[in-house]
């Protein structure tokens, strides 16, 4: 699905006990075996309204990624003075405080992008990834580690997002990052004679819709369970 | 008469889970049988109806510049808000578990999990945007939470009836609750049609 051979930064790959065979699995895993949307159904929540074009998508990944290393980094080093009643709120405050972080960063860089996500940016806070993998994997493992497995799943997570975008933005609107590929944009409307190897497509307005995003994902798990077929449910 | 107008918008129009796709996460993971669903969605409705309140109280008289502390404290929304949320599905747990313990049984596991759905905490940010009043809030809550228990019931009852079908392996299960959803928000989608202003008039 992702090309696995961006996820291994040669530099910490040197270094033999920081960056070994789980560490590599760490990371890797999470983009197809075990991939947050397709296979654990978590985290589906914030992200799908915002796959219609692919640049918020792309600063949406950016964001996950970042609070959701530095949350399990964080939980893991508090792990053992967590009382197990009030773990919830504390994982809730830890990753409420990055998401404020990120939201008041994206404010202050790019404001356009900031509107455009509005309350999306909030919604980090209750992805369920982030609480998930807070609850299965950094309550019980060393920082490394943990930091490690964040940032693989969000970036399993962004990969379907950066996809799903991609497909949405190509054929929803003809563009992608907002680059007039093919289709009638708004600006060659009238005058298609001069532009004609722009107007041969229509746009899908279908889409579009907030409802697209489900096809395209309920098909991209069909492929992906048709080329890895252990991951057929059997039930 | 506006009131019932955002109860309507909330539950049909602009469903949380069909239009917006908030609260994806439980609605896909509890939505393999009827019965659980059916508590879920009634548990929603209730800490919907009652953190969407909390928080507008807190928005307007701790928050906001013209509030009692006199600061512009809106930075700490995030915080605040999940503080209630979190701290509102505990007491209900608790509250539950003395009152009814058969209720509880039946839902033990899934109250927790509305914690981090969300709906909630997407309920309370669209509260802030849309700058609804008290009362108006209270309609959002509930009707929003009306929303979301209609979607997981309608959703676990198709998915009880696929199981039969000969859907290929592949697609068998996730795969074809989310083509199902979408087929299900374009539906809901005919409903934007209605324009709520006009029921009242």
């Amino acid at each position: 699905m992702a090309d696995s051979n961006t996820v291994a930064t040669p530099k910490t790959a040197e270094s033999k006990p920081l960056f070994g065979k789980r560490e590599r699995r760490l990371l890797v895993d999470p983009i197809n075996d075990n991939n947050p949307i397709t296979v654990q159904v978590l985290g589906i929540c914030s992200a799908l309204a915002i796959t219609t074009q692919v640049s918020p998508a792309v600063v949406m990944t950016i964001a996950v990624i970042f609070v959701m290393g530095f949350a399990n980094l964080f939980t893991s080093l508090l792990r053992h003075s967590i009382p197990k009643q009030v773990r919830m709120i504390i994982m809730l405050i830890i990753i409420a405080f990055l998401v404020t972080v990120v939201e008041l960063s994206l404010k202050a860089i790019n404001y356009p992008i900031y509107q455009e996500l509005s309350v999306f940016i909030g919604l980090i806070i209750t992805n369920c990834i982030i609480m998930g993998r807070l609850e299965a994997f950094a309550m019980a493992d060393k920082p490394w580690p943990s930091f490690l497995d964040g940032v693989g799943n969000a970036m399993g997570y962004g990969a379907i997002l950066i996809i799903v975008a991609f497909f949405r933005e190509l054929f929803g609107s003809g563009s992608l990052m907002g680059w007039e590929l093919f289709g009638p944009g708004p600006q060659f409307m009238i005058n298609t004679e001069a532009h004609w190897w722009l107007s041969w497509y229509m746009p899908n307005n279908l889409m579009v819709l907030s409802a697209s995003a489900l096809f395209v994902i309920g098909i991209l798990i069909w492929i992906h369970r048709a080329w890895n077929r252990k991951l057929i449910d059997v039930s | 008469m506006e009131l019932i107008n955002i109860f309507i918008k909330a539950a049909f129009i602009e469903n949380m889970v069909l239009a917006y796709f908030l609260g994806m996460c439980s609605y896909l993971a509890v939505s393999k049988t009827l019965d659980t669903a059916f508590g879920l969605g009634l548990a929603v409705i209730f800490v919907l109806g009652i953190t969407m309140p909390i928080n507008w109280l807190i928005t307007t008289f701790l928050l906001s510049e013209s509030g009692l502390l006199g600061i512009d404290l809106t930075f700490l929304r995030f915080i605040l808000f999940i503080a209630v949320i979190a701290s509102m599905v505990q007491l209900v747990e608790m509250v539950i578990e003395k009152y009814s313990p058969g209720l509880y049984a039946s839902l033990g596991i899934f109250l927790p999990l509305i914690t981090v759905n969300c709906a909630i905490l997407g309920g309370s940010l669209f509260m802030v945007a849309r700058e609804y009043t008290f009362p108006e809030s209270v309609s959002f809550g509930l009707g929003s939470g009306f929303g979301f228990f209609l979607a997981i019931v309608a959703i676990a009852a198709i998915r009880e009836k696929i199981r039969y079908s000969n859907v290929p392996g592949p697609l068998r299960g996730l795969g074809m609750a989310f083509i199902l959803t979408g087929l299900m928000g374009i539906g809901f989608m005919s409903l934007m049609g209605i324009d709520p202003g006009a029921i009242g008039n």
